[in-house]
């Protein structure tokens, strides 16, 4: 990040993820992508990976508080956490071959059918 | 038995999803945690944060060969969000349980709206720079 950037607005946008991300469970990158580029300017490739860094360490500080609190379940996390580490790396693969936009619609009727699941839960 | 394979099957396929599309996968991490292994959904969330973190590294470390990391955003970034976390697991903690349930129905509702969106208006920016790892 050149030093002409406002280290303020990062700090913000720091803020605003680690709340969206302690809230819902998730890494926070579905907002700080998009903040990345729209305050910062960020092309998407360098919002895409500045954000993965960036929620390792969000979902550091919210494992250790919500571990604190006594809400972690640590074999369900390896459950999920260890096949989606293999998971990644087939995705990686996977990007330089298959339409992400095709993709994009089938995991987006995917969460459509969760969210009714949970909501009817 | 069935609902370890499909606890695996699913974590397996939000890794692929955080691949394809670099995100941290706690969007499906959360839901298969509370509908096919039976947690809360407030431990759900939690135990999904824990999960993310493995699948980040390897996505951060990849994009960082790349030069696709902004070291310094990222660290003042991921430092400053510590004052969000103590105020998202203040509220997430205090709120009803299906409170908590039905705020994240929500988000997966708008992230799928999001996801057609971008579809929609502009292949090439999904077809491309979305996907970039």
């Amino acid at each position: 990040m050149p030093a002409t950037r406002p280290t303020a607005a990062v700090v913000g946008i720091g803020l605003v993820a680690g709340l969206f991300s302690a809230l819902f469970g998730v890494g926070g990158g579905l907002i700080v992508v998009p903040l990345l580029m729209l305050v910062l300017g960020f092309s998407p490739r360098l919002a895409a990976g500045t954000s993965l860094a960036a929620i390792g360490i969000t979902s550091l500080f919210g494992a250790l508080t919500f571990g604190v609190l006594g809400n972690v379940e640590w074999l369900p996390a390896a459950k999920v956490g260890l096949p989606a580490m293999a998971g990644t790396l087939v995705g990686i693969q996977l990007q330089q071959r298959l339409s992400a936009r095709r993709l994009s619609v089938v995991f987006a009727a995917f969460l459509v059918v969760i969210a009714v699941r949970l909501l009817l839960e | 038995m069935i609902e370890i394979l499909e606890a695996v099957g699913l974590g397996f396929a939000a890794g692929v999803l955080s691949g394809m599309f670099g995100v941290g996968g706690g969007i499906l991490f959360v839901p298969t945690l509370s509908l096919v292994l039976g947690l809360t959904q407030l431990h759900a969330q939690a135990t999904s944060l824990v999960a993310i973190i493995p699948v980040v590294a390897i996505g951060a470390w990849r994009q960082a060969r790349h030069g696709n990391v902004s070291v310094r955003a990222a660290v003042v970034l991921g430092l400053s969000s510590a004052g969000g976390v103590a105020g998202g697991a203040a509220l997430a903690t205090t709120l009803p349980e299906d409170v908590l349930r039905t705020l994240f129905a929500v988000l997966l509702l708008a992230v799928a709206a999001r996801l057609l969106l971008d579809a929609r208006r502009d292949p090439a920016r999904v077809d491309g720079d979305r996907v970039e790892l």
